[in-house]
């Protein structure tokens, strides 16, 4: 874990570090819908959306890029609205949707 | 735009799908939603029901509701069940609790990905077997004693809310909580031959205050279906989607294959199409005039003007319909008293729709004496297991962005 995590920490102790690599849960689904997608997690059966296209663009994305500020950018999410990405990304992580890739 | 005005507009699949695997019951519920008791030589074979399987797959509805009828008594129903589990399908399915004996139990216990709900209508056989019949009080407790033996993790005990049972909301609670089991509360409809015990079963405007209030302060655990929607317009909004998500997020395919707008509508004017056509049940969703229709903006036609449209949109269609009431006007049971009025109000000589789907028994099987209602058979509530959008609200955390449900 690298230093200045954003205050999000999840069960088992870790946070959500923009700064490093992500991907989305391997037993996670996302299904895409008009708003954004719904996004389905098999192992705790619980559903969840994500409200913007962007987002779903961001979180398959993870996988492909060093970090997650990378991933926000690639999606081409604008500068101001980055953090609220952030945050949404920290609550998703928090949930099990995306975790830290190893 | 809201993820609730974009559910007006429908989603590529739904969300929460009834599918009822038979009409066959062993029970004869007086108010059972979809008339149920002789299986229909028509339902789906096991082949068929693997090729709706296979849809849902593609289509990624990632779990469904299967309720009946009885389900459990189709001789198919365990491979069916672990054939849609093999298949990303999660299932949720309500009983009766009849075939629930210790293996099976056991069984269910060993499977993943599966839930179960035992409808139970009365927090003492004599409220339950009232509505539910002779015996089946025990049958329900039976199973629920062999699903907390086997280890099974928490099933839910489903409850719809009648006259008689808004008094035990706590009974139903302490019996969950002995049992390991999550309460589940639904709202009873008019449907089917709920329609012919309605008037009688129905809370009264005072009950609907006294379960609103209940769910507000203790309802917390407690799942709803999303079914009491019209009940926020005492105040707080209830958790969950306040909005009919008939042909948008939710649908019924029925034993046949008709697919319906939602499980509490079986009747033609709902029909949409049947799962054997071309292009299957997607088509359906997808293209069928009704679901399109239905997912046009609503006018909330006599409710516009009222306060409270914003929560409680006007209420249950099925209920409206049913009861006679017009599409765009109050619910039956507007907390206003509206739908009061409207009942009062409507002309005698008209009669009620009715559906042509009845596959009741014409000697019913539980002869009860007193007799105070006119018999039937089947099972109750249906619809959303898990609150598709509960939890909706923002938090501390909440970006705004993504939305959990509970």
């Amino acid at each position: 874990m690298s230093a200045g995590s954003p205050a999000h920490s999840r069960a088992d102790g870790t946070a959500f570090d923009p700064g490093l690599p992500y991907r989305c849960s391997p037993s996670v689904a996302l299904r895409p819908e008009p708003f954004g997608a719904l996004v389905y997690h098999f192992g705790t059966r619980r559903l969840s959306f994500l409200k913007t296209p962007q987002l779903v663009d961001v979180v398959s994305g993870l996988e492909h890029h060093s970090d997650a500020h990378a991933a926000v950018e690639a999606a081409g999410v604008p500068q101001p609205q980055r953090p609220a990405y952030l945050r949404a990304l920290a609550g998703l992580a928090a949930n099990g949707t995306i975790e830290e890739r190893l | 735009m809201k993820l609730v005005d974009h559910f007006q507009y429908g989603l590529n699949s739904p969300i929460c799908l009834t599918w009822e695997l038979t009409y066959a019951c062993n029970l004869a519920c007086v108010h059972c939603l979809s008339s149920s008791g002789r299986r229909d030589p028509r339902e789906l074979t096991t082949a068929e029901a693997k090729g709706v399987v296979d849809e849902l797959m593609a289509m990624q509805v990632f779990y469904v509701n299967i309720g009946g009828g009885e389900p459990t008594v189709r001789p198919d129903f365990w491979e069916l069940l672990d054939y849609s589990i093999d298949h990303n399908v999660g299932v949720k399915f309500s009983t009766n609790g009849i075939k629930l004996d210790r293996r099976r139990a056991a069984q269910l216990a060993r499977t993943d990905y599966v839930d179960v709900q035992i409808s139970l209508d009365g927090a003492t056989a004599e409220v339950n077997d009232h509505v539910r019949g002779p015996g089946s009080y025990d049958t329900a407790m039976r199973a629920l004693e062999n699903l907390a033996a086997a280890g099974f993790g928490q099933p839910k005990i489903s409850v719809v809310m009648t006259r008689q049972n808004v008094d035990q909301l706590d009974d139903f609670k302490a019996i969950a909580d002995k049992f390991g089991a999550q309460l589940r509360i639904t709202r009873l409809r008019p449907s089917g031959r709920g329609a012919e015990v309605w008037e009688e079963l129905h809370p009264t405007a005072a009950q609907q205050h006294q379960l609103y209030d209940w769910l507000v302060a203790r309802g917390e655990d407690v799942l709803t279906g999303d079914s009491f929607f019209h009940l926020s317009a005492y105040g707080e909004a209830l958790p969950g989607l306040n909005l009919c998500g008939a042909g948008r997020v939710v649908c019924l395919i029925d034993p046949v294959g008709d697919v319906y707008a939602c499980p509490f509508a079986i009747h033609e004017q709902f029909l949409a199409g049947n799962v054997r056509s071309p292009g299957g049940f997607q088509e359906v969703w997808q293209h069928s005039e009704l679901f399109l229709e239905l997912r046009q903006p609503q006018t909330g036609g006599a409710c516009r003007s009222c306060l409270h449209y914003d929560s409680c949109q006007g209420g249950c269609m099925a209920a409206k319909f049913f009861t006679g009431l017009p599409l765009d006007g109050p619910d039956p049971e507007c907390v206003r008293g509206f739908g009061e009025q409207a009942l009062a109000d409507r002309d005698g000589a008209v009669p009620l729709p009715r559906s042509n789907v009845d596959h009741s028994r014409s000697t019913p099987r539980n002869t009860r004496a007193p007799v105070p209602l006119t018999l039937g058979i089947g099972r109750p509530d249906r619809a959303c297991e898990t609150s598709p959008i509960a939890g909706f609200g923002a938090s501390a955390n909440d970006s705004g962005l993504f939305s959990p449900a509970r």
